[in-house]
């Protein structure tokens, strides 16, 4: 297995796990959403993101002999997953999940738009479609987090407590693999450093129309790239994955 | 005679309807990219989904091979699933946005490749032809639709989302 080949599941693997489990946990907020449009944003984003991961599992599968989508979206071990611990986060309160759903999301479609120029011509036609669908992610976050932080005072505040939670976790979003120089070098991906920094400048628009700031002090939570992940993780996949694991050979 | 055969399934693939607005074929809903075929049993059609998370793209797989089989008398149909050509809401046939209308969709609006919200807003509605009209909410009842309402005759409606 040549370097650019690992280089290359190492980027699929942690994006599409990124999207399997910021799916389910979006999901979460089916039937309990504040208000019946945000249950079904929640929904809608939610089957996005699980359809973003199996195209992503399915380059894996069908381009670098990886298992098929399903195996490799239920049957790994948790070390074997590469989420950062950010989507890892149990949901919450409502806040926190539209503060995360704005910085994941912001990320996700700079990411994609980045890759739509990917030399690995598969994950370059996937990133033209995928960039479209993503718009109407970032433009729901964009205009709730606008909404809530600009009315009353407790909502400002909730949001700022949120995000004050929130940035540091987003910033493992960026937490550079050990292939970054390889994947520059191949025209794969330009990079988490330059994402990063897309990103930065992004968010800040928005959270200077929300009145909101960035905090202080960051320490970046790292460890998901590299197989290192929260107690949730475990206890999300189990809840997950419990049915097909009864009988991975069950006919759907 | 290939180029009969390929008519043929071209014409048998506009019998293969959407699986939620039944008389929208995936022709005109844009979702059939290919037709190749190497020799009278080895047809190979491709397909691109609207939305990549669209549940009912084995579905349409499914349906494509059964209608194209029976149609066009051949044995194997192969249907993939491919991102070369994306969907985007401007691949929707005349046809098939005067079908979405009739069936009580408001059509994308065609666009230059880029979507701001303000093309959701005031979308004509497909009952009253009424612009007066608000959007609700971007996600609907499924991935490619939105929900709004018109203030003239007081109903709320759909639209196929536009995408870019």
């Amino acid at each position: 297995m040549t370097n650019k080949a690992e280089a290359l599941k190492d980027l699929l693997f942690k994006m599409a796990d990124d999207c399997l489990i910021l799916g389910h946990r979006n999901s979460e907020w089916v039937g309990i959403g504040p208000v019946l449009e945000e249950d079904i944003a929640f929904a809608s984003i939610a089957q996005d993101k699980i359809g973003h991961a199996l195209a992503l599992y399915s380059i894996l599968h069908e381009h670098l002999g990886e298992a098929n989508p399903d195996v490799l979206g239920f049957m790994r071990h948790e070390s074997q997953f590469k989420c950062c611990h950010f989507v890892e986060i149990p949901t919450q309160e409502y806040d926190f999940a539209l503060i995360r759903h704005f910085l994941f999301d912001t990320a996700d479609r700079l990411r994609f738009e980045m890759l739509t120029e990917s030399s690995f011509e598969p994950l370059a036609q996937l990133s033209r479609k995928i960039k479209g669908e993503i718009t109407y992610h970032t433009m729901h976050a964009h205009a709730f987090v606008r909404q809530l932080s600009q009315g009353s005072e407790e909502a400002r505040l909730r949001m700022q407590s949120a995000l004050n939670t929130a940035y540091p976790l987003a910033l493992g979003i960026f937490e550079p693999s050990k292939y970054e120089q390889e994947l520059i070098d191949a025209g794969i991906f330009l990079g988490e450093d330059t994402l990063r920094e897309k990103w930065s400048s992004s968010i800040q628009t928005i959270l200077l129309q929300a009145n909101l700031v960035i905090p202080d002090t960051i320490q970046p939570v790292f460890g998901g790239r590299n197989g290192t992940h929260t107690e949730f993780l475990g206890e999300l996949l189990r809840e997950m994955s419990e049915v097909f694991v009864e009988d991975p050979s069950a006919e759907w | 005679m290939m180029a009969e055969l390929e008519k043929r399934i071209w014409k048998a693939l506009e019998e293969v309807y959407d699986p939620e607005i039944p008389k929208l074929s995936l022709v005109d809903l844009g979702v059939v990219t290919d037709v190749s075929i190497s020799d009278e049993q080895n047809i190979s059609v491709t397909i691109t989904p609207t939305f990549a998370g669209c549940p009912a793209i084995h579905y349409m797989q499914e349906s494509i091979k059964e209608v194209v089989a029976l149609q066009c008398n051949v044995s194997t149909v192969e249907v993939h699933v491919s991102f070369e050509h994306p969907w985007n809401s401007n691949k929707i046939t005349d046809k098939g946005r005067t079908i979405l209308q009739q069936s009580g969709f408001a059509p994308p609006p065609k666009h230059n490749g880029y979507i701001e919200l303000t093309v959701l807003e005031n979308v004509p509605c497909p009952f009253c032809g009424s612009k007066n009209t608000n959007l609700q909410t971007p996600f609907g009842p499924t991935l490619c639709r939105s929900i709004h309402y018109c203030n003239s005759c007081l109903q709320a409606f759909e639209q196929f989302k536009p995408l870019a």
